[in-house]
């Protein structure tokens, strides 16, 4: 028989649980190895399956994910807790090149979940917050309640520019209401053509915010963006998450603007 | 190594195959076609000449013998796992120039894109491709147009004559154990057919404008996702996970992909509720364009090798090269 077997998860133990809403809860999973903002393990309970997950957060000995409990799989694992183990494989995917946005002008815009795949960069700018010119961050959720990651926010506010909106007003909440899109025209963005972008959230966030970013005079090779689709295996072989002639597993899942504008699902 | 088989002396060497290698060939199975008292030709385990069926196209490609419809991946306990054991000999098998080229996509798949799958690499360097000659084409094939009506890098290639077997054997290990007569041995020539009556022609500047184009909306009144093209054709790979957990102890079970459709409801779904291409059109593009188009940008050939069973299948008689002949007019119409 032949070589590695990337099918075969190891197991890995939760340290600790920290609920971050109804329905989103991090695992922190004891982890060292090396992994990439950006990046996504495969991670399983063996008689329920099998679900990508982004990483949200990169310690020294630890990883967090942040999960939603929307499926089979998710459900099961809020079940879970401090001292179980959960089966793994990864980490996969492409991930975030630090070094592109060191030296620049980076605003990270996200909405939803799609907070988590990119709260690594976030929080490494954050503590790093001279490795950038400067770095504002747009997030958006649905409602108060849906806000993850309280916790680094008060973080990230104290060295970062932090904007935050949320998609309805609700009684006791003085912020910005509305879509993270609709932050872009007002942004102080001191040089438009040199400014690198991310943009994380669901398929029409993503759309609409980087047109407004294109209309702000931001270069399209200097947005990028985190797909999500379906993957059952994160190695190029089940198809799942193929468009055109990219594999979100493999390819992404951070794309460069340029091509993934021409993604057709 | 040319040679000139009779029926029986090449039943010998079968024999001596047989001690060695499981043999999967087009085998018929009779009234089990999809109406009454039709048959199907699809892959099975053969030892015999006659089992195999040399004059007709196969339902089924060999795809099967190399990628089981259902593949256990691992056993499992409630704290660990254990990789499946490889099931069954090293094979031989026997299929036509169209499906030995369709094994090139999917080496492109399974072996060389970036990351190597681990069981599908350990059953493909345990097979041998016997290439079965074709004296003309069958119905919807067109491998001419997809030059795939030729091959080399066979390990054998065989035609049946009235009352011979023609064969020439590459690969030594084929020939182990067996001493062919000094009479056998001949000069042969491959039957490779030259010209298919369907014909495909893909444009030389298509481009992924076309997605955008409407020739795609019929499809979406005409295909019923039932996922028949795919799992006909030689070169579809995609599979999905499944868990399954024994019904005596609940905490054990096995892992297993199995195969998957793009044109079959779910195939995008992701918890949560996202999924993407509701429309059958846009998932019928999605399926053309892979074999046409995307597939080559990422590899540098077609994957379709123009077998023509997806159309064979297809119960709305949806002609696939029908479809592909479609895409010079709807480049750049919207």
């Amino acid at each position: 028989m032949c070589d590695r077997n990337e099918y075969i998860p190891s197991a890995y133990e939760i340290k600790d649980v920290v609920k971050q809403t109804d329905a989103e809860y991090t695992f922190r999973v004891a982890y060292s190895a090396d992994v990439k903002p950006g990046q996504f393990f495969e991670v399983s309970i063996p008689k329920f399956g099998e679900s990508p997950i982004s990483i949200s957060e990169i310690g020294p000995d630890y990883i967090d994910l942040t999960i939603r409990k929307v499926g089979r799989v998710t459900s099961e694992i809020f079940t879970y807790t401090g001292g179980d183990k959960l089966f793994m494989r990864g980490p996969y995917g492409n991930g975030f090149d630090l070094d592109v946005f060191k030296g620049k002008e980076l605003i990270v815009a996200a909405g939803g979940t799609g907070v988590s795949p990119v709260k690594p960069v976030i929080d490494y700018f954050a503590a790093n917050p001279g490795e950038v010119t400067s770095c504002k961050v747009l997030l958006g959720y649905k409602s108060q309640q849906d806000i993850l990651f309280k916790n680094s926010l008060a973080n990230w506010t104290s060295s970062l520019d932090v904007s935050l909106t949320l998609d309805r007003a609700e009684e006791g909440y003085g912020g910005r209401v509305g879509f993270v899109s609709a932050l872009v025209p007002g942004l102080d963005i001191a040089n438009p053509p040199e400014a690198q972008v991310i943009v994380v959230g669901p398929p029409a966030m993503i759309t609409s915010t980087a047109k407004e970013f294109l209309n702000r005079g931001i270069a399209i090779s200097n947005i990028w963006i985190s797909l999500e689709r379906r993957m059952c295996c994160g190695i190029g072989k089940c198809g799942h998450c193929r468009i055109n002639d990219q594999y979100v597993c493999l390819d992404g899942p951070v794309f460069n603007y340029e091509k993934g504008v021409n993604l057709v699902d | 190594m040319g040679l000139v088989l009779s029926a029986s002396r090449f039943g010998k060497l079968m024999e001596e195959w047989s001690k060695k290698y499981d043999i999967y060939a087009p085998a018929l199975f009779e009234g089990s076609g999809p109406f009454s008292d039709t048959d199907q030709v699809r892959y099975a385990k053969v030892t015999s000449l006659e089992e195999i069926v040399f004059d007709k196209k196969s339902n089924y490609p060999f795809k099967e013998a190399i990628l089981p419809i259902t593949q256990v991946l691992f056993y499992f306990t409630e704290d660990e796992v254990r990789e499946a054991a490889p099931r069954g000999r090293d094979a031989v098998i026997f299929l036509r120039s169209c499906d030995f080229n369709a094994l090139r996509s999917l080496d492109a798949i399974y072996i060389r894109n970036v990351i190597e799958d681990h069981y599908y690499k350990g059953v493909r360097e345990r097979a041998k491709f016997v290439v079965m000659g074709c004296e003309s084409s069958f119905d919807n094939c067109f491998c001419v147009d997809m030059e795939t009506n030729t091959c080399s890098g066979y390990d054998a290639y065989i035609h049946l004559e009235a009352d011979s077997v023609t064969l020439d054997i590459v690969n030594p290990e084929l020939a182990d154990s067996f001493s062919f007569e000094s009479g056998e041995n001949a000069q042969i020539t491959p039957k490779f057919v030259t010209a298919t009556t369907t014909r495909v022609n893909i444009p030389g500047n298509l481009d992924a404008s076309v997605a955008g184009s409407d020739m795609w909306d019929e499809y979406h009144t005409r295909c019923t996702s039932c996922g028949r093209c795919n799992f006909v054709c030689p070169t579809c790979t995609c599979f999905s996970m499944q868990d399954v957990s024994y019904t005596d102890n609940g905490k054990c079970g096995e892992r297993r992909r199995v195969w998957a459709s793009c044109q079959v409801d779910g195939f995008t779904d992701m918890a949560g509720g996202h999924s993407f291409r509701a429309n059958k059109g846009q998932r019928t593009r999605y399926r053309v364009l892979h074999k046409v188009y995307d597939f080559k940008k990422r590899n540098g050939y077609h994957m379709c090798v123009g077998c023509g069973r997806c159309s064979d299948a297809c119960q709305e008689y949806i002609s696939f090269s029908a479809c592909v002949n479609k895409l010079e007019k709807a480049m750049g119409v919207k």
